[in-house]
């Protein structure tokens, strides 16, 4: 069972037809999923799930962003995790890595920087963030475009962001993350 | 959150505009009339039927027309939603984007220039389901453009049911064509929906065609009660 956790600024919101339903269409058909609002997570459940994507939100959403504490269990929790956009950037946060200011909205350019399991080689890939991330002591690039990073990986666990929306072109990359092994 | 509602009067956005306003309170919707046929963004046969679907809505509606050049028509969309957010204090825009990321990203640049969220509910669903959640709400919807082979004009005018439905899925799996008309192969004109306190009577149209493009425009209309 893959979690998908719900990152808009409040449960059931208007966003969440347009960042978490099209995430689960990807994963459902491949294994079974449950979708929480980040707010709703008990850390103690999170054992029963084989991995957890974290979405995106609206481009004025920052709320996780400001909630930081409220994501301390990424740390503990030893199974692949997936965040996307918000999520990526709030996975930075949680370990101690700052944001840097990069503005990116529609198709964008990505070239791979590190061979990975989730993605090769250059592609397009679709962009709406204010904010991605330096290259950190915690994390290491995976992919970036002309502007910043667009993908990391944790150096020793299997945590991945990537800055792009995979649900939206590049379906196949959230496949691949459902199929990863640990 | 006050939102406003880019509104084409034709299924997608009258879709969109159903969904935000069990969310958010829609307190206007926001037309861009354009003069450019060929228009990507904005054009739909029957966009002066917005005034009288506004007034079914009992929603005040921002139009501002535009000669539909490739750059100019975004910033009439700009000025638009600019008005919108001047005259009714709009925090966010609603988008009937499903599949464009062509549209989607040029609504989003705006709205950002603009610091006003945009919302896009129907993003990525599927498409035999939109059309299958407007039949199951009693949307009334026409066909009133048609512009793909092997489409022609005895579809223009006919209301979306689940017969046309299944006709137009089945065309999907023979020719490429999207059920719900996302590449530009059908053009629709809402006539009825839960929100409209009234329904929309065709009085009078017309409908020009030639081969597999063709348009059902309504030239007279009236609100009759429901």
């Amino acid at each position: 069972m893959i979690l998908i956790v719900d990152m808009n600024w409040m449960r059931n919101s208007l966003a969440f037809n347009e960042f978490v339903l099209p995430i689960v269409s990807v994963v459902e058909p491949l294994e079974e999923c449950m979708v929480k609002h980040f707010l709703e997570i008990d850390p103690a459940e999170l054992c029963g799930y084989s991995k957890i994507v974290l979405s995106g939100t609206a481009l004025k959403d920052h709320a996780t962003l400001k909630q930081v504490d409220k994501f301390n269990w990424i740390k503990k929790y030893d199974k692949p995790i997936l965040g996307i956009c918000a999520g990526m950037q709030t996975i930075s946060l949680v370990f101690g890595e700052p944001l840097t200011t990069c503005l990116q909205i529609g198709m964008t350019e990505i070239t791979t920087l590190k061979e990975n399991p989730l993605f090769q080689g250059t592609f397009k890939a679709y962009a709406l963030h204010n904010y991605s991330v330096e290259p950190s002591q915690t994390f290491e690039a995976l992919a970036e475009s002309t502007k910043c990073i667009q993908a990391v990986k944790h150096k020793q666990k299997t945590i991945y962001g990537v800055l792009f929306h995979p649900e939206v072109r590049n379906q196949e990359i959230l496949k691949l993350f459902v199929q990863i092994n640990q | 959150m006050r939102l406003g509602v880019l509104f084409s009067g034709g299924k997608d956005s009258t879709l969109a505009l159903h969904l935000a306003a069990q969310k958010e309170e829609v307190v206007c919707l926001i037309t861009v009339v354009s003069k450019n046929k060929e228009s990507y963004m904005f054009h739909t046969p029957n966009i002066d039927v917005t005034a009288l679907q506004a007034e079914a809505l009992e929603l005040p509606l921002v139009s501002v027309t535009t000669e539909g050049q490739k750059e100019e028509e975004l910033a009439d969309l700009e000025r638009a939603i600019a008005e919108a957010k001047n005259k009714f204090q709009i925090d966010g825009v609603v988008t009937g984007a499903v599949e464009s990321v062509y549209q989607a990203s040029r609504v989003q640049r705006i709205c950002n220039r603009l610091d006003v969220w945009c919302f896009n509910p129907l993003w990525k669903h599927d498409q035999k389901t939109l059309l299958e959640t407007l039949v199951e709400k009693n949307f009334k919807v026409v066909i009133s453009g048609v512009f793909a082979y092997p489409l022609d004009e005895k579809w223009l005018g006919k209301q979306i049911d689940t017969k046309i439905i299944a006709r137009l899925v089945e065309l999907q799996s023979q020719y490429g064509i999207s059920p719900s008309g996302e590449g530009g192969e059908i053009e629709t004109t809402v006539l009825d929906a839960p929100m409209f306190k009234q329904r929309i009577e065709i009085i009078d149209y017309t409908i020009e065609a030639k081969g597999n493009s063709g348009v059902y425009i309504i030239n007279q209309a009236r609100l009759v009660p429901k």
